[in-house]
């Protein structure tokens, strides 16, 4: 009952947050929404089926490209397109990734899908006429169910239509996911994820399950990359590389990886966290930055959510 | 005949576990295998259960050649299996132990979409298996929190519904205090004859439990056959009992 309140509650603030908050926080919001897509996928894979990827940001970035070039080379301007276009490309690179990866667990798991986000973020880097190497490629403003809106200022396009666009596609995201994790598919995922031997016994196949897995996670990082790449207006290949992957990480640690909720409440962190730290030390941020991280694994495994839920000791456990 | 084993070789290296070991188990029967450690009892159920390959033999599942197919397969065409350490999804609930299995049964695995909460299919096969094994009243504690006996019992209970035609039990009693182990087999064998379980294969190292339940008991020793027959003739074999046994045990009559 409480969760449901604090989510209604929550989900009445980032409704009203462009009529009250200033612009800049307003901003700060895109990224948010962008991330939460993301990593409710990511999470899938972490949290459900317990798989950790460092190699995410390869769709973050597959999203972000597919946009850029839809609408600087292509002409195609509509955000639906683009997002389905990028899920439609996320699923494709994912498929024999994913069939390659899943024949691994933990950190060998791990290594591989960092190998495959190197890999990725070499070919864009280097295919200069293709991608714009490390200048980047334009990531012209996209057009919201067939709205151009290019006679508005680019501030107030993100701040209003923008801004609840990404918030109608996270929710939209976020409603899909709840249904697959309660689904007969979520459940055999969490069998994957706490004794893969025993899930072979009952008949659930670990690595065709753990494939699924990867391709929705997939699906979710490309489009989240896709709405992320948008109010930057110009994506470059540090979208792709390896740290990028272990920020999705990180927030998803940081939030905590055991509820659903988690890596939302994380990526919301974050980005405040690195913004206050980055005006409050500009030099240091990411020392304290890690010293956080290190904090949060020791102090508190399950994350900040881990941490409110252990205050509320009668807290009904999701598993 | 559910399952025929012929010929089953398996080396490690050198080193031979099994050394030609053929059995068959008809419908109806409750088989022990028991030897000494080293025996190759664990590697015998390993291959049957499809998680090993032998090097040479095979084994049939209803007439169909399984061997080496794995588990998942092997599931699914009617065999399960339990483990001697006991193997229990700690985060999951009992319930949600048992739906996995029923949710596996009836091919549900993929519904991306559907609420498990409101299969009510699926809970009705967890819930009277549940039943069955005397944990529906713990349905929502999450398996880590159950006593080793009830953990015991979920892992048998999970494979039990999957409602598998014959189901192998790696040392079904093991860890479990001597007044339980009486009480988890008479579960076992009541909750096999309620979900129509042809053939129980076991092995065990309790004496008083293979002879009180086996109809057959399969002597192992060095990866060979030593004996497989009634309990009342493997009592009457000195050289079994001397091998396999060890004189001290009183053994006590044979099958309830």
């Amino acid at each position: 009952m409480t969760g449901r309140v604090v989510l209604a509650l929550a989900g009445a603030g980032v409704l009203v947050v462009p009529c009250v908050a200033p612009t800049y926080h307003v901003l700060l919001m895109l990224p948010f929404m962008a991330y939460g897509v993301a990593l409710l996928g990511l999470n899938l894979l972490f949290g459900y089926t317990g798989l950790v990827s460092f190699g995410h940001a390869l769709f973050i970035g597959i999203g972000a490209y597919t946009g850029a070039f839809l609408t600087s080379k292509f002409g195609v301007r509509s955000l639906e397109a683009i997002l389905v276009a990028s899920a439609v490309l996320g699923a494709l690179v994912a498929a024999p990734v994913a069939a390659l990866c899943v024949r691994y667990v933990k950190i060998y798991f791990g290594m591989l899908t960092l190998a495959f986000g190197m890999v990725f973020y070499t070919f864009v880097l280097k295919f200069y006429r293709v991608t714009g190497g490390d200048e980047g490629t334009p990531y012209l403003r996209p057009s919201l169910l067939g709205f151009g809106l290019e006679e508005i200022p680019k501030t107030d396009y993100l701040i209003g239509p923008y801004y609840y666009y990404s918030l109608v596609v996270l929710a939209l995201a976020a409603a899909v996911m709840w249904r697959v994790v309660h689904s007969p598919f979520g459940l055999c995922l969490k069998t994957i994820r706490d004794n893969p031997a025993k899930a072979e016994t009952l008949g659930i196949s670990v690595r065709r399950y753990r494939w699924y897995a990867f391709m929705i996670s997939a699906v979710y990082a490309s489009a989240g990359g896709a709405l992320l790449g948008a109010p930057i207006g110009n994506v470059d290949p540090t979208l792709a590389y390896w740290t990028h992957s272990g920020n999705l990480v990180f927030m998803t640690l940081l939030g905590g990886f055991a509820s659903f909720f988690g890596p939302l409440v994380g990526a919301f962190a974050f980005i405040y966290l690195e913004d206050a730290l980055k005006s409050l030390a500009p030099s240091f941020w990411r020392l304290i930055f890690g010293a956080i991280l290190a904090a949060i694994v020791i102090f508190a495994p399950g994350g900040l959510l881990g941490l409110v839920r252990r205050a509320r000791p009668l807290g009904v456990s999701r598993a | 005949m559910i399952l025929r084993a012929a010929g089953l070789r398996k080396f490690y290296g050198e080193f031979c576990a099994l050394d030609g070991v053929s059995l068959a188990v008809d419908a109806g029967e409750f088989v022990s295998i028991i030897g000494p450690n080293g025996a190759g009892k664990s590697t015998l159920i390993n291959v049957l259960t499809g998680v090993l390959r032998p090097s040479a033999g095979s084994v049939h599942l209803n007439g169909r050649e399984v061997t080496g197919i794995g588990p998942v397969r092997l599931a699914r065409l009617g065999m399960a299996r339990s483990f001697q350490l006991v193997q229990i999804f700690p985060d999951l609930t009992v319930l949600q132990t048992l739906q996995a299995a029923v949710v596996s049964r009836l091919g549900r695995g993929t519904r991306l979409f559907a609420s498990l909460a409101r299969d009510r299919e699926v809970e009705a096969g967890a819930l009277e298996v549940a039943g069955l094994f005397g944990l529906d009243d713990k349905r929502h504690t999450p398996s880590r929190q159950l006593p080793q006996g009830d953990k015991k019992l979920l892992d048998v209970a999970s494979a039990f519904a999957l409602r598998p035609e014959i189901i192998l039990l790696d040392e079904p009693t093991s860890g479990v205090s001597t007044a339980d182990k009486t009480a988890i087999m008479e579960i076992l064998v009541s909750a096999g004859r309620r979900i129509g379980l042809k053939a129980i294969i076991q092995v065990e190292h309790d004496m008083d439990i293979v002879f009180g339940y086996s109809h057959r008991i399969i002597a192992l020793h060095q990866g060979r056959v030593l004996a497989d027959a009634t309990p009342a003739a493997i009592q009457a074999d000195a050289h079994v009992v001397d091998t396999v046994i060890g004189r001290k045990t009183v053994l006590p009559p044979g099958p309830r």
